[in-house]
């Protein structure tokens, strides 16, 4: 069992570190030339301004149109996603593979009591996104498998993180699933539905733009 | 070109018209058009309810029409306009009526010495050249032209019948290409911009093939390519070669005789045109979005503007000048690569001399419209100004313009710009 | 996502004889040519991105009036048409073209609403016009939209007016108005005169009291205008609404040029919408200019001008209250709000707004080419825009019978709206107004 640990926080996680980052790279540079030249109208009219402004408004709660007109799917999703950045990150178990793996020493990281809850945050949002697929027409009818997928993705690491810190099941077994479902997370990043992380800062600002700039108008 | 020599260069100012004193009794007046030579104005002016006569320097003439419209001017210097009279319409030229009366006529054209005008008659259209109506007319034509020889017309026509929303009769193809009357046996989606060789024997134009295929037509032959789009075909000069831009993978280039000529890299081609001597073909075309220059032999010009419209040969057909819009509304007159110093709010096109040293426009900047000639200003402001000429020798210009209610011709010297 | 049935298709001439003609191979190399050749980064990343959360739903003027149909909501309409596409690398049947025109024609205004309900600013109306252009590659167009683009195509108009329909219809209205303005002039091809005006084909052919009040309004304003004689003078694009962006370009360099040609320092333009997106966001792109390259003012900017410098003073005000309909295109597409209601406010006595309005507005359903599609969508326009009728009840119960929308589209829609429901409401344009109410120190008495 320490082997198959050594070997996926080892060799694995390089894979998988090596896959995200240039898988990402690949679809943000395809994405780019294919903007710059099939899309070479659009491209023009691109603007710091604009983009920063539609970002800005979008990354307050309850700001925009659409954030105010879905209170609770809004709150959900922005504790999700702090949640979901900010535990992988700095949780102190993985301050100590930063440390070794990469060389970045922390200086503050997650109490655990806090990155617990946080935790079940993430698997209790998964859980509301689950019930919204299945309950509500309007989400369930444009539901595809893929959807599924990855709420099942991005869900796992969490399940099998929580499931390991507290030892419940298998501990050597938990842990070896954590940083196999926590790569697989990282490495399809870029070729799932995921990828809204790769680009939303993009078509954000790239609306923003076409709105403020062409339009005169808000986008929110 | 007409000849310059004959027209009076000798330098001074001369008022040829004061509006003032032929207006009374006129309820209003239409703008002022002014001959080539400058020596005559003339304008449309409502005479009395629902009358209209035409005024030539001050001059009404005895005719009086129930309307009249379009008036121009051919290069010879003919007054040219449409006039009605008990509900159908006359081409009148220098006051005389055409004999055949018609339900409507639009689009005056000269060239070549000729007249030549569209025409409707009982709901049937066609082309009226130097009083002679062709003998077939369609249920529509459109996209007249003028061949140099002053007497040769072509024009899109449609040869069947459509219905109401006959969305796959229209997609079969029920438009051809009259030439002086006669249908070609060819039928297209549609036809746009016939032109003709300069001999006048052979038209070419753009066909749509089918709503996807586009391709360049010569005396019915199309292209063996079809293109994503084209645009307006040119012949060059003593050739039956017909050259036309062509979009191919959303690029244009410039295809001669089916064959590409300059490869598709530019964003926007358009508005082909040769030197009288077949050597240098110019068009206006687009090296980026929103950067157009003018383009001579597939090489661009350096400076690159948002609009670039109005390109002007040189008579050697050598060096260009076109009107370039910046930023901000403002426009000036690009020419050989350098633009101007300073803005305008409005050039308009410009002519070069006869020697190819010099280039003069009217440029209007805070409704005071000036003569520039290559880049100063020539002479006085004016309320409204028209284009400008050289003499045959380049050395003078011929400044026109109206001040206040008096229309004026005057010589200056243009040695010294 | 379970394959959805689609039990309202309707029987349109041009899609059923469009799908007629197809084979699968057929569909499957257009669309890969069209992948290949015309999808760019924005379709694809478009397709990725989306996370299906639905929030867009209730941004759609349909999804509302279906009471919440999720086929209706644009999200629901993208999952129906390109995301099949894309996922099956266009390998479908022709019954499912027929369902993707029949969405993307009739069943998207392209009005632009959802763009404020998407976090991650996924634009569904470009997607669904990347649908109408798939289709138009394809020859699968509903009838009448596909009519007026060749009447584009052949004219330079939507209306077939021929070319000597357009100088007659102007010099029959110069003649009525001298009947009230005795000098009164439709100037024909003056170059060099400040403005050219330009509409749309159905003025000189069903609606030429409108050339009549512009006019009216020009010559008391002592405005130096001018409109052409020849083919360009109108503005309007269907072939932009048909996927037939070649057509769009060349009409739009058509209209430009006619008015580089005339001098003008700008085109105004009388109220319409999609002509509107076709000059400053569409048309303009296709032909390689960045933005229009005449400055084209929309008649809420020039009524607005002509009211602040006192160029027209209104003699009285419209009676009664009024509410204003935003048309998408000038107002979610260029911002045109605080103008159409400083306009609205200086002309009617009393302005009662509907809610959501300006930028938020609810579609007319009428626009994005949905009313060209004909007599047999029209049921779908008017069920597909309950909610526009709810809104103007609403008004209506608070003594409003009279409606101002700057837009023919707005107008057309909105009145299959108000006799559908039965609202007994009356529509007008700002002109309207202006001309029946504004100073006529030039006419005679």
């Amino acid at each position: 069992m320490h082997d198959i640990y050594n070997f996926v926080v080892g060799p694995l996680a390089w894979f998988g570190w090596g896959v995200f980052i240039l898988g990402a790279i690949y679809k943000l540079v395809y994405a780019y030339n294919k903007f710059i030249t099939k899309d070479a109208t659009s491209a023009h009219y691109m603007s710091w301004k604009f983009g920063l402004r539609s970002i800005g408004a979008w990354l307050i709660p309850f700001f925009t149109t659409g954030w105010k007109n879905n209170p609770l799917v809004t709150a959900v999703t922005f504790v999700f996603h702090i949640c979901l950045i900010l535990v992988p990150i700095f949780l102190s178990a993985h301050a100590i593979l930063w440390q070794q793996f990469f060389g970045i020493e922390f200086f503050w990281t997650l109490p655990d009591n806090v990155a617990d809850i946080m935790t079940l945050l993430v698997i209790a949002a998964c859980v509301f996104f689950a019930v919204r697929r299945l309950a509500y027409p309007r989400v369930k009818f444009i539901t595809e498998a893929k959807d599924w997928w990855v709420l099942l993705l991005v869900v796992s690491p969490f399940i099998t993180g929580y499931l390991a810190y507290h030892q419940i099941f298998n501990y050597q077994f938990m842990i070896v699933l954590h940083v196999i479902t926590g790569l697989a997370w990282l490495a399809l990043i870029p070729f799932s539905r995921l990828s809204h992380m790769l680009f939303a800062l993009f078509t954000r600002a790239y609306i923003g733009s076409e709105f403020g700039g062409v339009r005169k108008v808000k986008d929110w | 070109m007409q000849d310059r020599s004959n027209w009076d260069w000798d330098p001074g100012k001369r008022v040829v018209l004061d509006t003032a004193k032929c207006s009374e009794g006129v309820q209003w007046m239409e703008e002022l058009h002014v001959s080539p030579d400058g020596e005559t104005a003339a304008a449309i002016c409502c005479t009395d309810e629902a009358e209209f006569g035409i005024c030539v320097n001050g001059d009404f003439g005895e005719d009086r029409y129930e309307k009249a419209i379009c008036p121009t001017f051919t290069p010879e210097g003919k007054y040219v306009a449409l006039v009605s009279q008990d509900m159908e319409w006359y081409v009148s030229v220098d006051r005389e009526l055409w004999p055949e009366g018609y339900g409507f006529l639009w689009n005056i054209m000269v060239n070549g010495g000729g007249v030549a005008v569209a025409v409707q008659q009982d709901m049937q259209y066609g082309m009226c050249v130097n009083g002679e109506t062709w003998e077939n007319l369609y249920d529509n034509a459109n996209n007249f032209t003028f061949g140099p020889d002053g007497k040769s017309v072509a024009a899109a026509v449609q040869v069947e019948p459509m219905g109401q929303a006959e969305i796959f009769k229209f997609q079969s193809g029920i438009f051809s290409v009259a030439v002086n009357g006669e249908p070609w046996k060819e039928q297209f989606v549609n036809v746009y911009t016939p032109v003709f060789s300069d001999d006048c024997a052979s038209v070419a134009c753009q066909v749509r093939r089918s709503l996807y295929d586009y391709t360049i037509a010569v005396d019915g032959k199309v292209w063996n390519k079809n293109y994503n789009c084209v645009w307006e075909p040119v012949f060059k000069p003593g050739t039956k070669d017909v050259f036309a831009p062509v979009r191919i993978a959303g690029k244009w280039g410039m295809a001669a005789n089916g064959e590409l000529q300059w490869e598709n890299k530019w964003t926007q081609l358009w508005q082909p045109q040769f030197s009288k001597d077949g050597k240098n073909l110019w068009a206006i075309g687009a090296t980026g979005f929103g950067k157009f220059t003018v383009v001579k032999n597939n090489a661009p010009w350096s400076v690159t503007f948002p609009v670039v419209t109005d390109l002007v040969l040189s008579h050697d057909g050598e060096k260009a000048a076109a009107i370039a819009k910046k930023s901000g509304d403002k426009y000036t007159l690009v020419v050989n690569g350098s633009a101007w110093a300073g803005d305008y709010d409005m050039i308009f096109p410009p002519v070069f001399s006869p020697d190819g040293t010099k280039v003069g426009c009217v440029a209007e900047k805070n409704g005071k419209y000036n003569i520039l000639v290559n880049g100063k200003p020539c002479g006085e402001s004016f309320d409204r100004a028209f284009t400008p000429a050289f003499s045959p020798d380049s050395a003078k210009v011929l400044v026109k313009g109206v001040s206040g209610t008096e229309y004026s011709r005057s010589v200056l010297d243009a040695t010294g710009f | 996502m379970k394959e959805s049935k689609f039990d309202r298709k309707i029987d349109d001439i041009g899609l059923k004889e469009g799908i007629a003609k197809l084979t699968p191979e057929k569909i499957q190399q257009t669309f890969q040519k069209f992948m290949d050749s015309e999808a760019g980064a924005k379709l694809r990343v478009y397709h990725e991105t989306c996370v299906r959360c639905g929030m867009c739903s209730e941004a759609c003027h349909f999804f509302v009036s279906h009471d919440g149909d999720p086929s209706y909501s644009p999200v629901g309409k993208v999952t129906q048409t390109m995301n099949v596409l894309i996922n099956k690398k266009g390998r479908v049947d022709a019954e499912f073209v027929y369902k993707c025109a029949q969405i993307a024609y009739t069943e998207c205004n392209l009005c632009r609403r959802c763009m404020h309900y998407c976090p991650l600013g996924i634009d569904t109306g470009y997607i669904m016009s990347m649908v109408r252009r798939f289709c138009h590659l394809l020859g699968v167009t509903p009838q009448y939209i596909q009519d007026t683009a060749h009447s584009h195509s052949a004219t330079f108009n939507q209306m077939w007016v021929k070319d000597d329909e357009w100088p007659d219809a102007l010099l029959w209205q110069e003649e009525e108005a001298r009947d009230e303005f005795p000098n009164l002039r439709i100037p024909l091809d003056v170059v060099g005169a400040d403005i050219m005006y330009s509409v749309i084909g159905p003025e000189p052919k069903f609606r030429t009291q409108l050339i009549y009040q512009a006019a009216a309004i020009l010559h008391e304003a002592g405005v130096n205008w001018t409109m052409p004689s020849l083919p360009g003078w109108d503005n309007s694009d269907m072939a932009m609404y048909t996927g037939d962006f070649e057509m769009m370009g060349r009409l739009k360099r058509a209209h430009f040029e006619c008015a580089q040609n005339l001098k003008v320092k700008k085109v105004v333009m009388g109220e319409c919408g999609h002509a509107f997106r076709s000059v400053y966001d569409m048309g303009n792109r296709w032909c390689g200019w960045d933005n229009y390259p005449v400055e084209v003012v929309h008649s809420i900017e020039f009524f607005a001008y002509l009211l602040r410098t006192g160029m027209i003073k209104m003699k009285t005000k419209f009676p009664g209250p009024v509410t204003i309909h935003d048309p998408c295109n000038i107002i979610r597409g260029r911002g045109l709000m605080d103008e159409l209601r400083f306009v609205a406010h200086e002309i009617a006595e009393e302005v009662i707004e509907m809610t959501p309005n300006r930028e938020y507005n609810y579609c007319c359903c009428a626009g994005g080419g949905v009313i060209n599609c004909g007599p047999p969508f029209k049921n779908v326009r008017v069920k597909g825009n309950k909610a526009k009728a709810i809104q103007l009840r609403g008004v209506k119960e608070k003594g409003v019978s009279t409606v101002i929308s700057p837009c023919h589209n707005c107008h057309g829609g909105l009145e299959d709206i108000i006799h559908g429901y039965e609202l007994g409401m009356d529509l007008k344009f700002l002109g309207d107004i202006i001309y029946e109410h504004m100073e006529k120190t030039k006419a005679v008495e």
